[in-house]
């Protein structure tokens, strides 16, 4: 929880993640992949303040104390949703999976939301395993990363006829949020692998499922906007434009907040802080402290309040993922 | 029969890959600072090498760079050879090869890829026709010009400027009507005029994908620091002229 100026704010960190980036988990063969993906994450953490910038040894593998303490101690954060990345084709035992986040979050009940993934090329197997994650972990929601390499394949896309079994299956299993994030790599190659028309389409096919597009759909936020204003289930991932805009670029995170409070709404705009990409501490401070400035190129965006800081901070992901959140932290006049 | 003087110079490289943009950001190469050598031998053989801001940055629009890069210097007069390098990517070897041997897209990525890329570079000019017609259009409805007005104009109504030349451009190189007498603000992708009725929403969507770009653009030329110390050739220059 964040308090300020006599306001209180409930904090959901709805993307960060627990890794194991280091050479020791490079698979033989793939290091210059492994290397490469976690330099390429290095490089988005020198958009933060140079104070909370680590170096690349550490960045490749930080303890669980050091997560403990810049989330829950210093960071503000209440509750943190885990999001999956597997990359098991670099990474021996994965980047980040459901089983190493879940082992280690189990040690603190109450801190941790246990989101697993799929992947639509892993067929039967993949569809037992995502069962048994449910089982085990209780998992309401499943991170999907479309530039996955798997088996000779760098990627797919929503529509996949074996996509639509899986989200068939969180249907039933009673997974209700899918965070999609997309990468630089699909099947066919010719193709923008940014592109979010697939995300548009199983919003409509999936009306009961709720779809979190990452970083906004950054390189696309224009054609992740157009799309989200009409589909009342898509919703704003914000991890990227608080970290990578926030400090760094403040007028163009002030014309990027402007565009998703018009197209999307404050309503479904979630804040994650990208951990360890970006410490929450700044983000969620600054955020706090933000203003749209006044000047005439930002006249026309709609203003964003206390309350509306307030959702998207922490309320909205607690609606999403049934957060209970103590009544001193709700918004006046809303029901508990 | 060769002389040094029919030999193409380093500056005249540079400024030929001026030319060259970044298919995704609308900016030219050297500007964004992707370049990152540039050598011209005594005999016309010129080598580029260029340098993305991740070693992860999508393959397609990497080989187009790469591919423009390489014809922006093969055409020029007085170079014998050209050869392009893209460096510390993933896909560097593939697309280094494909390049050398003139191979398109499908060729270089067999299995992976349906059809070469002229699609999805049309796709994102017509986003840069967007984004172009926010450049133009926003000072003028700032300025208290009405969709009305908007829908009643054509190109020559707007005064000289570097955003007006360059929507003309883009839009002349999707096949989209170009003169003066065209409509000033078009469908990007049938060309037609639209009702003043449909304007507000069109300039709101053109203003969202500038912005869009601007940012992308920002963040790349923020990655592309943390990752190379020092600034791509040409870079600092058009940045200080940009400025002016």
């Amino acid at each position: 929880m964040y308090e300020h100026n006599g306001e209180k704010y409930f904090v959901v960190d709805g993307h960060m993640h627990y890794w194991n980036a280091a050479p020791d988990n490079w698979v033989p063969g793939a290091e210059k992949y492994a290397k490469g993906w976690i330099e390429c994450f290095h490089a988005y953490m020198g958009l933060a303040p140079s104070e909370t910038h680590w170096p690349l040894e550490k960045f490749q593998k930080y303890s669980e104390d050091d997560l403990m303490t810049d989330l829950f101690e210093d960071g503000h954060v209440d509750v943190a949703v885990f999001q999956p990345t597997y990359l098991l084709e670099w990474y021996k035992e994965g980047f980040n999976t459901t089983e190493r986040n879940a082992t280690m979050g189990e040690k603190h009940p109450g801190k941790f939301v246990y989101n697993t993934r799929w992947d639509p090329r892993d067929g039967d197997a993949g569809l037992r395993t995502l069962r048994q994650n449910v089982d085990r972990w209780g998992c309401k929601g499943c991170k999907l990363y479309t530039a996955e390499w798997n088996n000779g394949s760098r990627g797919y896309k929503l529509t996949d006829p074996g996509a639509y079994r899986y989200l068939e299956a969180c249907q039933e299993l009673g997974i209700k949020n899918i965070h999609v994030h997309k990468g630089p790599t699909i099947w066919p190659l010719d193709k923008d692998a940014f592109d979010v028309a697939d995300v548009d389409r199983v919003a409509t096919d999936f009306p009961e499922l709720n779809f979190i597009v990452e970083h906004v759909g950054l390189p696309r936020i224009e054609d992740f906007c157009f799309m989200a204003t009409q589909e009342p289930n898509v919703y704003a991932g914000m991890a990227v434009v608080t970290g990578g805009l926030m400090h760094k670029r403040p007028r163009f995170f002030a014309k990027v907040m402007g565009e998703l409070l018009f197209w999307v709404g404050e309503d479904k705009m979630l804040f994650g802080s990208d951990y360890a990409i970006w410490e929450p501490k700044w983000q969620v401070e600054g955020f706090v402290d933000w203003e749209m400035p006044e000047s005439e190129e930002f006249s026309d965006y709609p203003r964003l309040t206390t309350e509306g800081k307030k959702k998207i901070l922490g309320l909205n992901a607690a609606r999403l993922y049934g957060i209970e959140v103590p009544a001193e932290y709700q918004l006046q006049g809303q029901p508990a | 029969m060769r002389s040094t003087s029919t030999v193409a110079t380093r500056e005249a490289v540079l400024a030929a890959l001026d030319a060259v943009r970044d298919p995704e950001l609308d900016e030219p190469i050297t500007s964004l600072g992707f370049v990152a050598s540039c050598m011209v031998s005594r005999d016309g053989d010129a080598q580029v090498r260029l340098r993305l801001p991740t070693y992860f940055c999508a393959p397609n629009f990497a080989f187009l760079m790469a591919a423009d890069a390489y014809d922006a210097v093969s055409e020029l007069t007085g170079v014998r050879s050209a050869q392009v390098v893209l460096e510390d990517h993933f896909a560097g070897d593939a697309i280094n090869t494909g390049i050398a041997a003139r191979a398109g897209f499908m060729q270089t990525f067999p299995g992976e890829a349906r059809q070469e890329l002229a699609d999805l570079r049309a796709d994102f000019l017509r986003k840069a026709v967007m984004a172009g017609t926010d450049q133009v259009c926003r000072p003028l409805a700032s300025a208290g010009t009405g969709p009305d007005e908007l829908a009643a104009m054509t190109l020559s109504d707007v005064p000289p400027s570097s955003a007006i030349s360059r929507l003309k451009q883009r839009r002349a190189e999707l096949g989209l009507p170009a003169d003066d007498q065209a409509p000033l603000i078009i469908d990007p992708i049938s060309g037609a005029a639209l009702p003043a009725s449909a304007l507000p929403l069109h300039l709101r969507k053109a203003r969202a994908t500038g912005i869009s770009m601007e940012a992308n653009a920002s963040i790349c030329r923020g990655m592309l620091r943390h990752r190379y110390a020092t600034a791509g050739l040409r870079e600092a220059e058009l940045a200080e002229e940009e400025m002016a």
